[in-house]
């Protein structure tokens, strides 16, 4: 799960980590008056979406007085902001951070995950700040120092200083700096975060070490112990028919091809969309039924499917193990009388009492194209899609 | 032979008395050996009654004490999954296996790293389980589609896993075991550490391996096959359309920061020697030709 700078931040707060005094808003005049309240002489308007990149798009402006923060604000608040992370279609800006400037003297980088390969969280910082971390690690991967962290111990003070000095923080702000990771790390564990990262992380021209951005993200399987987490969940930010799929237990990821697939089980799902590729098509979506595939399910997968103008045709592909084909069959044929199909529809069962299942199909009298492997299916899909 | 689990294992289902652990308990005594094999279940303070014929206990080292079980198979809900991995571990059974989906990264992070030092072998979490055709299965997996033979198989995920064994047994080629490593980011058993072990099985000719994006778990086992794998692989990576970013159902199968993918994936297997297929419908053929050089 994503949320949004501000809502970082103020997590980040409570843990200790120092971070620009700052306000959300969500309307021209609340900018305005939060930054008088703030007071100072230098403010930041920064847009508030879940996609990085959000400088580059004209998303984040600095202002010198408040004429120009309100003049910002104005600009930014309803944009569609587009970064590298949005896709082209952007993202439409509905809040706004008003910080506080900071006098930036050096930009550097501090992030954390899981090292799946360790199996720990792994604590990353660099002196290149304010530049992708990604493109950092490409060009010059030895100025990344990394700490593999001792779950039990968690990340010590010799540790987080040992960081810091190696990333060019000045030795009279390595406490405070070491000190700053300490709680970031600490911030990561408690809230169960997958991801969290301080790109920059700021020395400033009066000698304070500041976690200028922030972004965390959580581990969703952990979300039943974090209902405050929860309550940060911003769904405008998140695809409207993803969230839908997940009311009905479906995993749903909407991409840009034509050809919509209802598939059990994760990796068999991808295969699937991979197989659609290599016959010539492209998919529509990703989506995972589970292991169960009841009626009420495979209805809603194929609304959701349809409500895509580019879907052209869609593919069912399950193989039934514990749940039988026959069972799914006939859930697919109630949910086809329930919706209005309007694409051709190629369904390739496998598995328990599949020789049932493709006969319920058969005389459902429901229009189905019927497949034996997935390759058949694939072959199938695409010259349906085609129009052949 | 074959391997983790045979004819001789004693099974315990941790979570017996649940709807999943029962149901699926169920079916795995009804395949070959699993009425002897599984002897015991547990579940904190059911101890004493009966389920499915198996006598239930409070704790797996009651459980161990009394039926000498020495694998595990859990069923456990998410927010205790890790805590019961945790009770087998300290019970010292010799193989746990975890079906659980869903369980907090942390919890895992917590539990591998109090496995340091042991010797009990982790399956999982988030996966189908282990079979060791006509022996004995324990998982969810429909053991039907399932033939004795010799080629091993490895995975991450669980259908898919049955959509290979569908095309091996359908071309008359059995399976030694197969084991499913899960789609969690941090688990048990990699790909590479099934891989040796299908290796030094005297009753495996060759293996199938379905890798997914996310992580490095094949890249590492393709280093590890081009020095030391004496027999054939054959290999599937499943999301070469994922998209960045996105989590593809299974908590570990995410392009993270460009890495991950799986071109990536099958640039490094191929370069090991396995034979890579793009096609899924043709995992089998393909295992087929290789036994056949």
């Amino acid at each position: 799960m994503k949320i949004h700078e501000y809502q970082g931040k103020d997590i980040l707060r409570d843990y200790g980590v120092a971070v620009p005094d700052g306000k959300a808003c969500f309307s021209v005049d609340e900018a305005v008056a939060a930054a008088e309240s703030l007071g100072g002489e230098k403010w930041v308007v920064k847009a508030q979406i879940h996609a990085g990149g959000r400088g580059k798009g004209g998303g984040v402006k600095l202002a010198d007085s408040l004429d120009e923060v309100r003049a910002h604000a104005n600009e930014i608040l309803g944009m569609t902001l587009v970064t590298h992370q949005t896709g082209p279609e952007g993202r439409e800006v509905k809040r706004l951070l008003v910080e506080q400037g900071a006098p930036i003297k050096d930009e550097l980088y501090v992030g954390l995950v899981v090292d799946r390969s360790t199996q720990r969280v792994t604590v990353m910082a660099s002196s290149e700040g304010g530049t992708e971390i990604e493109t950092v690690a490409e060009e010059t991967p030895e100025l990344i120092h990394k700490v593999s962290v001792d779950p039990k111990t968690g990340l010590t003070e010799v540790e987080a200083e040992g960081l810091a000095n190696k990333i060019g923080i000045p030795d009279e702000l390595v406490g405070e700096a070491g000190k700053l990771m300490r709680a970031l790390y600490q911030a990561y564990w408690d809230k169960d975060a997958s991801l969290a990262e301080i790109n920059p992380l700021i020395v400033t021209e009066d000698g304070r070490v500041m976690a200028l951005d922030a972004k965390l993200n959580f581990d969703e399987s952990a979300m039943y112990r974090h209902p405050e987490l929860e309550e940060l969940r911003d769904l405008d930010e998140e695809d409207v028919d993803e969230i839908e799929a997940s009311k009905f237990g479906l995993n749903y990821i909407s991409l840009d091809g034509t050809i919509g697939c209802l598939v059990n089980g994760a990796g068999l799902a991808m295969a699937t969309m991979d197989i659609i590729k290599l016959y010539g098509a492209s998919p529509a979506n990703f989506l995972d039924v589970g292991g169960g595939a009841t009626t009420e399910q495979v209805t809603e997968a194929f609304k959701i499917m349809l409500k895509n103008s580019n879907l052209k045709a869609i593919l069912v592909n399950i193989f039934g193990g514990i749940m039988r084909c026959d069972v799914i069959a006939e859930g697919l044929v109630n949910a086809a009388r329930e919706v209005d199909l309007s694409v051709p529809l190629v369904v390739r069962l496998e598995g328990t009492n599949v020789e049932k299942g493709r006969q319920i199909l058969a005389d459902s009298g429901i229009s189905v194209i019927s497949a034996t492997t997935m390759a058949d299916a694939a072959e199938k899909v695409a010259a349906a899609a085609a129009g052949v | 032979m074959s391997i983790l689990v045979n004819k001789d294992s004693r099974v315990v289902t941790q979570g017996i008395t649940g709807k999943t652990g029962m149901f699926h308990t169920h079916h795995s005594i009804e395949y070959a050996n699993g009425k002897q094999c599984y002897v015991a279940g547990v579940t904190p303070k059911k101890g004493g009654q009966v389920v499915e014929g198996v006598p239930v206990y409070d704790t797996v080292a009651e459980a161990k004490a009394e039926t000498g079980c020495n694998v595990s198979v859990i069923y456990v809900p998410p927010p205790f999954a890790a805590a019961a991995i945790d009770e087998a571990v300290e019970a010292g059974i010799e193989v746990v296996i975890c079906i659980t989906e869903g369980i907090p990264v942390k919890d895992m992070i917590l539990t591998r790293d109090r496995m340091q030092g042991s010797s009990t072998i982790l399956v999982g979490p988030n996966c189908p389980g282990v079979i060791t055709p006509e022996e004995l299965k324990i998982g969810i997996m429909p053991g039907y589609i399932h033939q004795q033979g010799r080629v091993g198989v490895v995975s991450r995920s669980g259908t898919l896993t049955y959509e290979v064994v569908d095309q091996l047994s359908k071309l008359g080629l059995g399976q030694s075991t197969c084991v499913g490593t899960g789609g969690d980011p941090v688990n048990g058993l990699k790909h590479l550490d099934v891989m040796k072990m299908f290796n030094d099985d005297p009753d495996t000719d060759g293996v199938v391996m379905c890798g997914e994006i996310g992580g490095t778990d094949e890249e590492a086992c393709a280093e590890w096959i081009a020095d030391n794998m004496t027999k054939p692989v054959v290999g599937f990576i499943a999301g070469v359309t994922a998209p960045p970013g996105k989590r593809m159902g299974h908590a570990g199968a995410i392009i993270a920061g460009g890495k991950g993918t799986a071109d990536e994936k099958i640039a490094a297997l191929e370069a090991a020697g396995v034979s890579v297929t793009r096609n899924p419908s043709d995992m089998g053929k393909l295992m087929q030709q290789a036994l056949q050089k």
